[in-house]
């Protein structure tokens, strides 16, 4: 077997999977940003990284219980009275890079893909 | 898939701000509301935000993606503000009318809180369709 889709496609596949997961974390605390008592959570990339990359085949990734891997955040000023731990330049600074990280994982996820196509095709 | 999940985030968040912004709404066009007694006074109305899934399982709590309601509209506890005005139309037996405790400024910065968080919602919600389109896109 020449072409391996597994192993041609690396770990690409599980970091779009994960980076998907952070965004709607972090879209969750942008949204509660004002809500009383609400606990800022983030998703802890390299932990889940790391198991996800331990399951060689797509579909392992896919089956990988990703909620685990998220963790409420450590608030990094005190308590202004209502409990609520998101702090909105950190949140939206997180999910700009997120988003970003997204675009490079989904990029070269891309060109491995029309790589195999042109294989594939034998042009 | 989790990047559809951001639309309904999102669009919690943008109603619960726009509640709030109608709720600010009332209360500037209220500021300088009279009336003849004490009870029927008009009180600045506050909505109350609350996430929408408040599950008390800490994994169940943790793990879910969570929007935000409004989980109702409270009244201010400040006092109306009693005025002498023996020649207003409203004035009760004593002379008095009773004026909103509308605080101006902390409308106004409520204003600006809920507009503000309202445009991020906005940005989160477009950014997360950039990225479904792309992935729309992939290997094309």
């Amino acid at each position: 077997m020449g072409i391996g889709f597994d192993k041609s496609i690396g770990m690409h596949s599980a970091a779009l999977l994960l980076r998907e997961q952070r965004a709607e974390v972090l879209a969750s605390n942008i949204a509660n940003a004002d809500t009383p008592g609400y606990k800022a959570k983030d998703l802890d990339f390299k932990q889940a990284l790391e198991i996800m990359k331990k399951s060689s085949s797509l579909a392992g990734q896919s089956s990988v219980n990703r909620s685990v891997f998220v963790k409420y955040r450590v608030p990094n000023q005190p308590d202004t009275g209502d409990g609520n731990t998101v702090d909105m330049a950190h949140e939206k600074m997180a999910y700009a890079q997120n988003a970003l990280d997204y675009q490079t994982s989904f990029q070269i996820l891309d060109g491995r893909i029309k790589g195999m196509m042109k294989a594939i095709r034998g042009e | 898939m989790s990047l559809t999940n951001i639309f309904g985030i999102t669009g919690s968040a943008l109603s619960a701000q726009s509640a709030r912004l109608n709720a600010t709404a009332s209360n500037l066009a209220n500021a300088d509301s009279v009336s003849g007694d004490f009870a029927s006074a008009y009180r600045s109305r506050q909505v109350v935000l609350q996430s929408t899934d408040l599950s008390s399982d800490f994994y169940q709590a943790k793990n879910k993606s969570v929007g935000v309601k409004v989980s109702g509209v409270i009244e201010s506890g400040d006092e109306p503000i009693k005025q002498y005005r023996p020649d207003h139309p409203l004035a009760d037996a004593d002379g008095n009318v009773y004026v909103s405790n509308i605080n101006m400024v902390e409308e106004m910065t409520n204003m600006i809180e809920a507009s503000r968080s309202y445009q991020t919602n906005v940005q989160v919600a477009s950014t997360a369709k950039q990225l479904i389109q792309q992935t729309l896109r992939l290997g094309q």
